[in-house]
């Protein structure tokens, strides 16, 4: 029954959807209110009846009810509540109603506190909402339905894939949905502007704060992914330049590069144009990932050839909204009028090269992820292109971009002064050489770009600390004041500096983890002990263990320094008995922000087990980085002129400040 | 089924093979400079059995053969290049995870590049545009300032009805 109630829930939110697409733009074409407010009740309508499919799904998986297929193929009786619950979206089918389910979320959202937004540009926003929503539905409930019910249910699951037994898999797949679809609302802000004929600063401001909602989660989604791939693959690397990470990064370069130019249009009027392509590449990009996770297509071309139902439907969804989108921006954009002129030298023009910069590091991923699908395609010959590549094309681009960083938030609107930028970031450039002596005086070994690399890196935080410094004139003006300035400064400067720091933390740990990261393998014997990156390692022996569903084999490492003794680490292999399947957990020890990390092989005739140890030097800076830039955009999100849905009261609340 | 898993989320891609180790204490070659080129090859080819992995992360049996073969190479004296190469009569281009700079791959290598001059050349040409329109119709013309005047002298004693 529950199953049956889900089932119909979907198709009622389709209905919904259905209703939500065509009303409310009959009203905006009509002029008429109530045709338009259909819209609001029509997406909270729907949003009550995704919500309530999902649920349904998840006590499905909970109550372990093997008679759905779904349940059957990913779960177990004896699985633990909590891999209950995130082996809903732990396979196909329930990340789809995730998907769904979020992008519900998101047109309730705007429903809900859309209430200043004018009342046909809230329908039409809300219409294209359903649009999307309505072909997803549609995909689901066509080619995959999560709550088909198997005709002789069995009595035990097949358990979910031992790998995703992680408490990753709990937080990842949400963040990344919310980040992918949250770009959705900028999608449809686009479309309804360019159906509109109409967009001026205030559709700027109205946009913003969704868009940096949105990618605030996509941030850390992505940093989530990397870290689980880091402790849970056993080999220590955390980006692998896979196509399914390239297509969760082309998303974030593109919504990075639009955050910047939304900026631009609400502060200047300009670049409207331009920003109402980036809002429709965004959520493209959003599209083009779920298209390539989705279909099967990366595994091989011929998979998807083989079992193409899903694919070819996603691949209809997608060709019809972004062709869609991108033929009307063609006929409406050059209706748009182009508003405020500026320098080449200002604030506006370092924001424009940051869009070039980064809307060309997102090409770059595009044509390296896709070129080996379109060239197998066309001409049968198959190549690979991996991390080298674009460790070669897409690393120097953010050379010049971290440069321009710190330069950016100091040139003065319309016309800047860069000479008098350079000479307030003197401060700055006086911090990174001497980081730049430093990390030469202490490097052993390694790149020698890595100490420049280092230099940029607190050139780019120093340039944040310094642009708040001048900002509240410290130093110049006595401390109380400066106090009082920092406190009255917008929340969004703030935003700015922690984002843009961010930055600059995420390099120092790259370079420091792929230059100076010490490894060691080799067999290891019970007694045996072996020094590492001034750590002792000593392997006291393994003993057996029984898990809820699986059992494993525990190592016992001893760490000491110095004679010492600091840590006992315990990775281990697990075997997971309903698939079969064995899994490495890696133990990590966190000594600061570095790590020593221990991931076990096979185990020998002779008692001994294969090791890989690695001390990875400043690695967690690489997650604190995102984390700080996902905390800036909390900050400017909670600044009160960008407040969803308060726009209005802002606009009084910023002309009673104090002039700066 | 395992396909569909395998495309959950970014991570899950990364589990095609079994779980066992990637380079084992058995492969590492005596001659450490060797084997420090033997790792540095290995993240440059690719596991052709996996999903976009190095020979040098995966585990799959076929990747522990290419280790071995490369270090084979390496043993008996071959240049790093020699060693590509060798694995590219082999196996072909497939291989290497940097494709060669060649007819096929003109544009993946050149879009990077013709994107950042094409881009920056049109801002700038864009720019010196509206620069030249800007200059051209800077100064105001005659009706414009007398509409000026009369706007501010409206605007300096209020109440009084423009002289216009």
């Amino acid at each position: 029954m529950i199953a049956e109630s889900g089932h119909y829930a979907l198709v009622l939110a389709l209905g919904l959807a259905l209703i939500q697409s065509v009303i409310p733009m009959v009203g905006a074409r009509l002029r008429d209110p109530a045709l338009m407010n259909v819209a609001r009740s029509a997406a909270l309508a729907q949003l009550v009846f995704a919500l309530t499919s999902f649920a349904l799904l998840v006590t499905l998986h909970v109550t372990s009810d093997f008679s759905v297929a779904n349940v059957f193929e990913n779960s177990h009786s004896m699985k633990p509540l909590i891999y209950k619950i995130t082996g809903v979206w732990g396979n196909h089918e329930g990340s789809m109603l995730l998907w769904v389910s979020i992008l519900a979320l998101f047109g309730g959202l705007v429903a809900a506190f859309g209430n200043n937004l004018p009342l046909s540009l809230r329908a039409r926003v809300l219409a294209v909402q359903a649009w999307i929503a309505s072909a997803f539905y549609l995909f689901i409930l066509i080619t995959s339905n999560p709550f088909a019910r198997l005709a002789n249910p069995p009595l035990e699951g097949r358990d979910l894939n031992p790998v995703l037994q992680d408490i990753g898999l709990a937080v990842h797949p949400p963040m990344l949905y919310l980040g992918y679809v949250g770009f959705s609302i900028s999608f449809s802000f686009a479309v309804a502007a360019l159906l509109e004929g109409r967009i001026d600063a205030a559709w700027a401001r109205w946009v913003r704060p969704w868009t940096l909602m949105a990618w605030i989660f996509l941030t850390l989604g992505i940093a989530m992914g990397s870290y689980w791939a880091y402790y849970e693959l056993g080999w220590g690397g955390w980006w692998f330049w896979d196509p399914v990470e390239n297509a969760s990064l082309m998303p974030w370069l593109a919504g990075t590069a639009l955050l910047h130019s939304a900026l631009v249009m609400e502060k200047r009027n300009a670049l409207k144009v331009w920003t109402i392509l980036l809002s429709i590449l965004t959520f493209s990009l959003s599209l083009l990932g779920t298209f390539l996770v989705r279909s099967g297509v990366l595994t091989s071309v011929h998979a998807f050839a083989t079992d193409p139902s899903r694919g070819i439907f996603i691949l209809v969804i997608l060709c019809a909204f972004i062709g869609g989108s991108l033929t009307l921006f063609a006929g409406r954009a050059s209706a748009l009028k182009q508003g405020g002129l500026f320098a080449p030298i200002s604030r506006e023009g370092a924001l424009v090269l940051n869009n070039l910069l980064l809307t060309t590091a997102c090409a770059t991923v595009f044509v390296g992820t896709l070129y080996p699908l379109a060239l197998e395609v066309l001409t049968g010959e198959k190549i690979s292109v991996g991390a080298p590549f674009f460790n070669l094309t897409f690393g120097p681009l953010f050379l010049p971009l971290l440069i321009a960083v710190p330069f950016g938030p100091m040139l003065a609107w319309k016309r800047g002064d860069l000479l008098g930028a350079a000479q307030r970031l003197l401060a700055a450039g006086i911090a990174a050489l001497v980081a730049l002596a430093i990390a030469w005086a202490w490097a052993r070994g390694g790149s020698a770009l890595a100490p420049l690399a280092i230099a940029l890196a607190i050139f780019v935080i120093s340039g944040a600390v310094v642009d708040l410094v001048e900002r509240i004139g410290l130093a110049r003006v006595p401390f109380a004041k400066a106090l009082h300035r920092a406190r009255g400064l917008p929340r969004s400067v703030w935003g700015t500096a922690f984002a843009h720091a961010g930055l600059g933390v995420a390099l120092i740990g790259i370079v420091c983890e792929t230059t100076w990261n010490s490894e060691y393998i080799g067999t290891m014997h019970p007694g045996d002990a072996r020094p590492i990156a001034g750590y002792q390692l000593t392997f006291d022996g393994m003993q057996q263990r029984q898990g809820p569903n699986f059992s494993e084999v525990v190592s016992t490492f001893k760490v000491s320094a110095d004679g010492k003794p600091l840590a006992v680490m315990t990775p281990s292999k697990r075997t997971f008995t309903a698939r079969g399947m064995s899994t490495t957990e890696a133990a990590l020890m966190t000594r600061g922000v570095s790590q020593l990390y221990i991931s076990l092989g096979d185990a020998t005739n002779d008692g001994g087990i294969a090791v890989r140890v690695y001390h990875k030097p400043l690695v967690l800076l690489i997650w604190f980085g995102p984390m700080l830039m996902a905390f800036g955009g909390l900050l400017s999100l909670s600044d009160r002129r960008l407040r969803v849905g308060a726009p209005q009261p802002a606009r009084s609340a910023r002309s009673l400040q104090p002039a700066e | 089924m395992r396909r569909s898993l395998i495309l959950l989320s970014f991570v899950v891609a990364l589990f095609a093979a079994p779980l066992a180790h990637a380079v084992q204490p058995d492969e590492i070659m005596s001659d450490p400079a060797k084997e420090a080129r033997a790792r540095d090859l290995s993240r440059e080819l690719r596991c052709m059995v996996c999903q976009n992995q190095s020979i040098d992360d995966s585990e799959a049996p076929l990747a522990r053969d290419l280790r071995l073969l490369v270090r084979e190479r390496l043993a008996a004296g071959d240049s790093d290049s020699q060693v590509i190469d060798f694995l590219v009569a082999r196996y072909g281009q497939f291989v290497l995870l940097k494709p060669r700079f060649e007819r096929e791959t003109l544009l993946l290598w050149l879009l990077t590049p013709l994107l950042l001059i094409g881009g920056g050349l049109a801002l700038w040409l864009q720019a010196r545009r509206r620069a030249r329109r800007n200059s051209e119709g800077a100064g105001l013309s005659a009706e414009e300032e007398a509409r000026i005047a009369a706007l501010m002298s409206s605007d300096a004693s209020p109440g009084r009805p423009s002289p216009r």
